[in-house]
């Protein structure tokens, strides 16, 4: 098996994808000749031409609106935004276009349309630019979202959210774009909907996505290496449909969980993890669920500040001792 | 406008009441001052009253069932009158800060019945047990009752770890011998449990703060009773023929102790965190056994009371006790108390000071015994007396010279004319 990185992976989903279908395209800005703003779409330009290799204005909901059309029209689009935080510009055609004209023709026109992206904060890019999207996303009925951790699960996902004939969000991430791991070659598809367990363990469940997962890996470390704790650690890698069979049994394996998410607290996707499990795991749960999240401020643009509003593995082990009763 | 009708304290320490009986019914017109309930306190059952005219509606609380102080039993409003949820009125002012006299020893909270302060939270049931919904799953599999679990979590919260060693000694099954001849008539089911009384739960919040924070030290004397029963003897026959009621030992017991306080005030004195006490006046508490737990009736002025009076107002105050009519009033403000067991053939034991008291004496029974009297063997009515101290208050000669002055005064009944 291949060690690829993030983004080779999700340069490799694409081409293999262009080869296998016709009617899949992409389009962006800086997609072509650039070579991709990330070098995501490298040599894409070069091997499929301009007419599948799209390069935009600066227009988001312009761009988001001609791969509505095109994808009304029986095209497979898969719409590049070169952050997340630009395609809040292009929202009325995501929600109000791409997530309602399955629903509001009767079930006669499918949206296969995918839109991807980096999301939520990378290094002292500020308060307009360091924004988590997934819970506003996940928010839609008729859109599904992933946020693949891995290189393999980014090759995985994407592949699936080409193939499928929803409206499907990708979720990645600018700090994730350069991190290596194996990867399979040629038809490696990860189902939407699935979560995995990237650590197993039995005192407590740490529930992620995206760069989470790292932070909650090394949480883990830290707990075993200081506590003796044992922590599973569970990626969700879908957000929407949410994976809650994975979560219920991990639960009901370690009756404590801690949920770390890039996002703000109020109204995120821990809220609605934590809903799943004391809906449906109430009896087996021995210490309330916590939460780790960014600071419910906008992302300050000072390095000791901006490290102080992430989550991290020092906040994921505070709230493990917390639900461990071990304070 | 209508007026909510509050679960009050009726007792300065009940934190939750008991509805015993609804003497009126929703729909019935109500006068102020008028009885609405019998509520069982902590200590009595007590009178609930209403607090305006009007209507009784929205009657919330069902007979037996118990709430906290505060919370709102019914509504009291005019003929058709719209009313909202009942407990939608903020409710009123507290009369009195409706603290305990273990906390403060403040006479006078007791005989007036105050509104409790009602906190932000007030819903929150304090009898129910804390437990994680995992810990409570176990404890019904296991068949362990979560009110005898120590909880380990934050707030006393009982969790996994607390229920480990009790599931897997409720799960392994009784390794009894088989007896070959069944008990008669034994209950079903391996133990019974019964909820606690509200006297019950007063008498294990109050207790706790006693013998654990308090450090006790004991004091045995034993008294001869041979004078005092003979004087006895001599009193009641003179009142049988007034026609007057009887004197007892404990009677006896309780003017004594009482002189002896007069003159030993140091021992009559109540700790108060900063300060201490020292009562001029003299009361004692009298323990009496009632049919789920005990109570300690006073008798005022003790040392200035005749014996017939002491022997006619204990009689009052322990009929009183046993049928639970007593008022705060009356079982409150005891500067020192009187626990007897001799009736039970207990020669001597130790009782547990009632805080903020400093001391409290344990009087066994009186039996004959063979003593040295003037250098012969002689068999005398003997009695032993222990005097718990509180050492905070009391110290070892401080407690001696007042037991002494209290064996002096029963083995010369004539003394307590002085």
């Amino acid at each position: 098996m291949a060690t690829l990185t993030y983004r080779d992976a999700l340069n490799q989903a694409l081409r293999e994808e262009m080869q296998r279908d016709p009617n899949v395209f992409l389009m962006g800005e800086e997609v072509g000749v650039y070579q991709g703003a990330y070098k995501v779409s490298r040599g894409l330009l070069e091997e499929f031409g301009p007419r599948r290799i799209v390069d935009t204005p600066i227009a988001e909901l312009g761009f988001a609106g001609i791969g509505v059309g095109a994808a009304m029209a029986g095209l497979r689009p898969v719409i590049e935004f070169m952050t997340w935080n630009f395609a809040v510009l292009a929202l009325d055609q995501i929600v109000n276009s791409a997530a309602k004209i399955l629903y509001e023709s009767g079930g006669q026109v499918p949206i296969p349309i995918v839109f991807r992206g980096p999301n939520g904060a990378a290094l002292q890019l500020a308060a307009q630019h360091s924004q988590a999207w997934e819970s506003w996303l996940s928010h839609i009925p008729g859109l599904k979202v992933v946020a693949p951790a891995t290189p393999a699960d980014a090759k995985g996902l994407l592949k699936s959210a080409i193939r499928d004939n929803n409206p499907v969000i990708v979720l990645e991430g600018e700090m994730l774009y350069n991190i290596k791991g194996e990867v399979p070659e040629g038809e490696h598809i990860v189902p939407i909907g699935q979560a995995e367990v990237k650590r197993p363990g039995h005192d407590v469940t740490f529930i992620c996505h995206s760069k989470t997962v790292t932070v909650a890996l090394k949480a883990a470390e830290q707990l075993a290496e200081r506590e003796g704790a044992s922590a599973e650690v569970l990626d969700l890698r879908s957000l929407r449909p949410l994976d809650e069979a994975a979560i219920l049994e991990s639960v009901a394996r370690t009756n404590r969980a801690v949920v770390v998410e890039e996002g703000w607290p109020h109204c995120g996707i821990g809220a609605q993890v934590v809903d799943v499990i004391q809906r449906d795991a109430f009896d087996q749960l021995d210490a309330p669920v916590l939460r780790v999240t960014q600071a419910d401020v906008p992302m300050p643009y000072n390095k000791q500040l901006e490290r102080l509003a992430k989550p991290s593995p020092e906040r994921v082990v505070a709230a493990a001792r917390r639900v461990l009763y071990l304070d | 406008m209508a007026t909510n009708v509050y679960m009050e304290a009726l007792s300065p320490t009940m934190e939750e009441g008991r509805v015993a009986k609804w003497h009126k019914r929703d729909g019935d017109a109500v006068k102020a001052g008028e009885t609405l309930a019998e509520v069982e306190t902590d200590k009595a059952i007590m009178d609930l009253v209403a607090r305006a005219d009007g209507v009784l509606r929205q009657v919330a609380v069902a007979e037996g069932q118990t709430v906290p102080v505060g919370s709102v039993v019914a509504v009291i409003a005019a003929p058709g009158e719209t009313i909202g949820a009942a407990g939608s009125a903020p409710p009123p002012a507290p009369a009195l800060s409706g603290k305990g006299k273990g906390e403060t020893g403040n006479v006078g909270v007791a005989t007036a019945p105050a509104v409790a302060t009602v906190s932000a939270v007030s819903g929150a049931d304090p009898s129910r047990v804390k437990a994680s919904p995992l810990a409570r799953r176990m404890a019904k599999e296991a068949g362990v009752d979560l009110k005898l679990v120590t909880g380990s979590g934050p707030g006393g919260r009982v969790v996994r770890r607390d229920l480990q060693g009790a599931a897997t000694v409720a799960a392994s099954p009784p390794t009894f011998p088989v007896s070959r001849v069944p008990l008669p008539e034994r209950p079903e089911g391996a133990y019974q449990d019964v909820p606690l009384t509200q006297i019950r739960k007063t008498i294990a919040k109050r207790l706790a703060t006693s013998l654990g924070p308090i450090p006790h030290f004991f004091l045995t004397s034993e008294v001869d009773m041979e004078r005092a029963a003979e004087a006895r003897e001599a009193l009641n026959k003179q009142l049988g023929d007034q026609g007057g009621g009887k004197v007892s030992f404990n009677d006896i017991i309780i003017k004594a102790t009482a002189l002896a306080l007069s003159r030993h005030r140091a021992c009559n004195a109540w700790f108060q965190e900063d300060h201490i006490r020292y009562w001029n006046e003299v009361h004692i508490g009298m323990a009496v056994a009632v049919e789920d737990g005990l109570i300690t009736p006073v008798i005022r002025n003790a040392d200035v009371k005749s014996l017939a009076e002491i022997g006619r107002e204990a009689k009052e105050l322990a009929d009183k006790a046993r049928s639970r009519r007593l008022q705060p009033s009356e079982y409150t403000g005891a500067t020192f108390s009187v626990s007897n067991l001799g009736m039970f053939d207990i020669d001597q034991f130790t009782a547990v000071i009632n805080p903020p008291e400093a001391g409290i004496i344990a009087v066994g029974s009186i039996v004959q015994k063979p003593v040295v009297l003037d250098g012969e063997v002689t068999a005398r009515r003997r009695m032993r007396v222990t005097m718990s101290c509180d050492h905070r208050v009391i110290d070892g000669a401080t407690g001696a010279a007042f037991l002494q002055t209290l064996k002096q005064m029963l083995e010369n009944p004539l003394a307590m004319l002085l």
